[in-house]
């Protein structure tokens, strides 16, 4: 079993605790000329790929780095506008590296508290009664478990469900860090 | 072991099928906003977990090694399949041998367990049962293609998009769901 990570929410449903033990990231890195058949397009700060799929890099992957210097934002380290950079045939060939995105500490806070208000609609919604919030969620790649503490406040965590084709073996159980 | 409701969406979000068959708690709202509240609850289900996915939703070709480690997890599925009943073992292989996206797939609380499956066409389906119910979405992916597909969609007269008021189709999916392993009339 792997744990990914663990947020701890309060009451409130902000997020004030959060640790990532094993962060998987898939990326991958690949040279290309001009002209680039990925679309690009910029989403929340980042540049992320809007339509192609090719070789490991998937719609939603964003330019991680350029030339193997990471991209501020949507800048390149040195403050360029990155989709203008690859429009620039000069700039070419160029190699980039795509992957998911990580996600910021602003991203985390609001995923803690979308959570928070799924745990209560998911209790409110409840054809039965007394039931509790939310307390495991399942897909078919991670698991997530919720604890409710006495005191109302909320723990979660990731848990891999499945894998891949490939078989890696690597124990691992670490506990939660809190 | 019982189904309490089943709601049938669209693509746009219009509840097109709703029925209760064990319910012991109503929402407390009316059924419009109940509709429209399980709606939004899951559309912001799905995309906090395309957010907070650690890999991606779907496996690609070549897969790091590193992305791939935790498939010691479905070794000891297999081993627990032994133990838990068939669904989970094909759940496994079929994750295996399908490469196919499906996402979130279900949730529970202490009280029931909501089973979601989307079809590629935007069509979802949304089963609350009790907690002894592991999996129910080849129960769901059934009621698609064998009741949906047959009564719904080959019916001339049934037009896409709007409630499905068909009886037969009514009458069919009730009998299938009172005739599943897992339901008991008698709610516990």
């Amino acid at each position: 079993m792997v744990i990914f990570s663990v947020y701890v929410v309060n009451k409130a449903g902000g997020l004030i605790y959060q640790y990532d033990n094993y962060v998987p990231r898939a990326e991958a890195e690949k040279t290309f000329s001009y002209p680039l058949d990925l679309v690009l397009k910029n989403h929340d700060e980042k540049v992320v790929v809007s339509f192609g799929q090719r070789d490991g890099i998937r719609v939603g992957h964003a330019v991680l780095s350029i030339n193997g210097v990471d991209v501020q934002g949507k800048n390149t380290a040195d403050g360029k506008d990155t989709l203008e950079y690859l429009k620039d045939p000069a700039n070419y060939p160029v190699s980039i590296r795509f992957g998911r995105a990580r996600l910021s500490s602003n991203e985390k806070l609001m995923l803690a508290s979308m959570f928070h208000s799924l745990f209560a609609i998911g209790s409110q919604l409840s054809p039965d009664v007394g039931s509790s919030g939310i307390e495991m969620l399942e897909t078919d790649v991670f698991k997530l478990h919720c604890f409710q503490t006495l005191t109302g406040q909320c723990e979660l965590f990731d848990q891999n469900l499945k894998g891949a084709l490939e078989i890696a073996e690597k124990a691992g159980n670490f506990g939660a860090g809190s | 072991m019982t189904v309490h409701n089943l709601y049938i969406f669209d693509r746009n979000g219009s509840c097109l099928y709703y029925n209760e068959w064990n319910r012991k708690k109503q929402a407390g709202i009316s059924k419009d906003e109940e509709f429209k509240l399980m709606y939004g609850m899951l559309f912001s289900i799905r995309s906090f977990v395309s957010k907070m996915s650690p890999l991606d939703m779907y496996p690609s070709q070549a897969r790091p090694v590193s992305a791939c480690l935790p498939v010691c997890l479905s070794a000891c599925l297999c081993l627990s399949a032994c133990l838990c009943l068939p669904p989970c073992q094909s759940v496994v292989l079929s994750s295996l041998s399908v490469l196919r996206k499906e996402g979130f797939m279900s949730f529970q609380t202490s009280k029931y367990r909501l089973h979601y499956y989307e079809t590629p066409s935007g069509l979802r389906f949304v089963m609350n049962t009790d907690l002894s119910v592991p999996n129910a979405r080849e129960t769901l992916q059934h009621i698609y293609s064998s009741l949906y597909v047959e009564y719904i969609v080959k019916n001339p007269v049934c037009v896409l998009g709007q409630s499905l008021d068909s009886e037969l189709f009514s009458s069919r999916l009730d009998s299938f769901i009172r005739g599943l392993p897992f339901y008991s009339p008698r709610a516990a």
